[in-house]
């Protein structure tokens, strides 16, 4: 039970247009208070549980995505946050973009929105805390997802 | 040893950690109604120790796991000494060792922001311990020992006799504590820019380690302003709490300065009253015993 009342979070910006993290930083604000259901915005991914991803993924930060998602100790969730996290959104055919973050790390949550709204994300962060106590339960771990040194493919 | 010694023994083991835990719960309330939240539930940093038990731990080297078992070992040690009312020189030696140790830890692990936070609550040590030591100085001044027994024998308070080193002592517990205007070696709030500090390469049951380590702590640290008037149980109580608010205010009301700002607050300010209040001990030769 320990794992659902005190879920720590790491906030990674993708390529994101800040939209997102505004609303997600406005979680933390005295108005939305996420800290009363024990959500800390946490520096490092050896210390978070949850992890918060806003915008598309691209050749470029697709190694940090996967490095910083390896770095996180299991039990561990994924968060995405915003359209162009779920699904890659307006960018989706940018010669650049690879699309939403489910194309490179297994997500658990969605929130969808351009941008969510702080409750939304709220209750995104609420729907993960189930899955990660089921993934406690069970004994889940995350997937090691390999990196590979040049993601570029060659006809892009 | 007689079994009452054991008992007290197995209160501080076991009564320590609870009361530090409350303590945490009550600031981090405390600090959300001032900052016009609702805050976390009383008992948020119990479940924070619980949720990291279970998490996996994730260490860079091995030697960091002995690294956060030095350091709760020493500060119940420290502890267990203060409450046995042993000698207040070695109390200080000792309870160092403890932040020595996350000092190593933090080194060992390579990372550049735990390197950064080590340094600098190498810094922080430097600061508060000169005045740690013109505490247990002015101790053995008042009563012509370091046994902290000895304070059970007088009629008036230490407070009314080093009031200069009582000023000192409560930014040793802003210091100690780690709270923001000096909370720069490892910060939740400093995450932007140093991450965790020391602490960065921690995860899991390591880190639920050091909690606790700091559950004890702060039982530790009050203690020692407990001691300011150990002749009334509830006015040294008192004294406590009112150093705790203190701390948790100062938290609230300040921002972080460079460790250099400490290092001169300390050495200058801090240092010279405390020094003040000592000659003043030596000269008007002041006995209580």
């Amino acid at each position: 039970m320990a794992l659902a009342k005190s879920p720590w979070i790491i906030h990674v910006n993708c390529n994101s247009c800040n939209g997102c993290d505004i609303e997600v930083l406005a979680c933390l604000t005295p108005l939305y208070d996420a800290e009363r259901f024990g959500v800390l915005n946490i520096g490092t991914p050896k210390q978070a549980d949850i992890m918060v991803v806003t915008g598309s993924i691209n050749y470029k930060n697709v190694n940090v995505l996967k490095n910083i998602y390896n770095q996180i100790p299991d039990p561990k969730v994924v968060l995405a946050v915003g359209a162009c996290a779920s699904t890659g959104g307006i960018f989706h055919d940018c010669y650049n973009v690879i699309g939403g973050v489910d194309q490179v790390i297994p997500v658990d949550a969605y929130v969808p929105g351009c941008c969510p709204r702080p409750e939304a994300i709220l209750d995104g962060v609420v729907a993960a805390l189930s899955v990660l106590e089921s993934k406690s339960q069970g004994k889940i771990k995350g997937k090691d997802v390999k990196l590979k040194g040049n993601e570029v493919p060659s006809n892009a | 040893m007689n079994s009452l010694d054991i008992a007290k023994i197995v209160l501080v083991l076991i009564g320590a950690p609870i009361l530090g835990c409350l303590l945490a719960g009550i600031d981090r309330k405390l600090t959300a109604r001032l900052q016009g939240r609702v805050g976390p539930p009383l008992l948020q940093p119990y479940y924070d120790v619980m949720k990291l038990f279970q998490k996996d731990n994730m260490v860079v080297n091995e030697s960091q796991n002995l690294y956060v078992v030095m350091y709760v070992v020493f500060v119940i040690l420290s502890l267990l000494m203060l409450v046995f009312d042993a000698d207040i020189l070695m109390i200080v030696f000792v309870y160092t060792v403890s932040s020595v140790a996350l000092i190593v830890g933090g080194m060992s692990t390579g990372s550049p922001y735990a390197r950064i936070g080590s340094s600098r609550e190498i810094m922080a040590i430097l600061s508060y311990e000169p005045i740690l030591i013109l505490y247990a100085l002015a101790i053995y001044l008042l009563t012509g020992t370091f046994k902290l027994s000895a304070l059970d024998n007088i009629s008036n308070p230490l407070l009314m006799y080093i009031p200069l080193i009582f000023i000192s002592m409560l930014f040793v517990m802003n210091i100690k504590f780690k709270k923001s205007p000096f909370d720069y070696s490892t910060s939740h709030h400093a995450h932007q820019e140093l991450v965790k500090g020391m602490l960065t390469e921690y995860s899991g049951p390591g880190l639920a380690g050091i909690e606790i380590g700091h559950f004890y702590e702060y039982v530790f640290l009050l203690g020692l302003m407990f001691l300011f008037w150990k002749v009334n149980i509830i006015i040294g109580l008192f004294i406590a709490l009112i150093a705790f608010l203190f701390v948790i205010i100062m938290d609230n009301i300040t921002a972080r300065v460079y460790w250099q700002w400490m290092l001169k607050l300390s050495w200058t300010v801090l240092l010279i009253i405390s020094v003040v209040n000592v000659l003043y001990l030596y000269v008007a030769k002041i006995k209580l015993i």
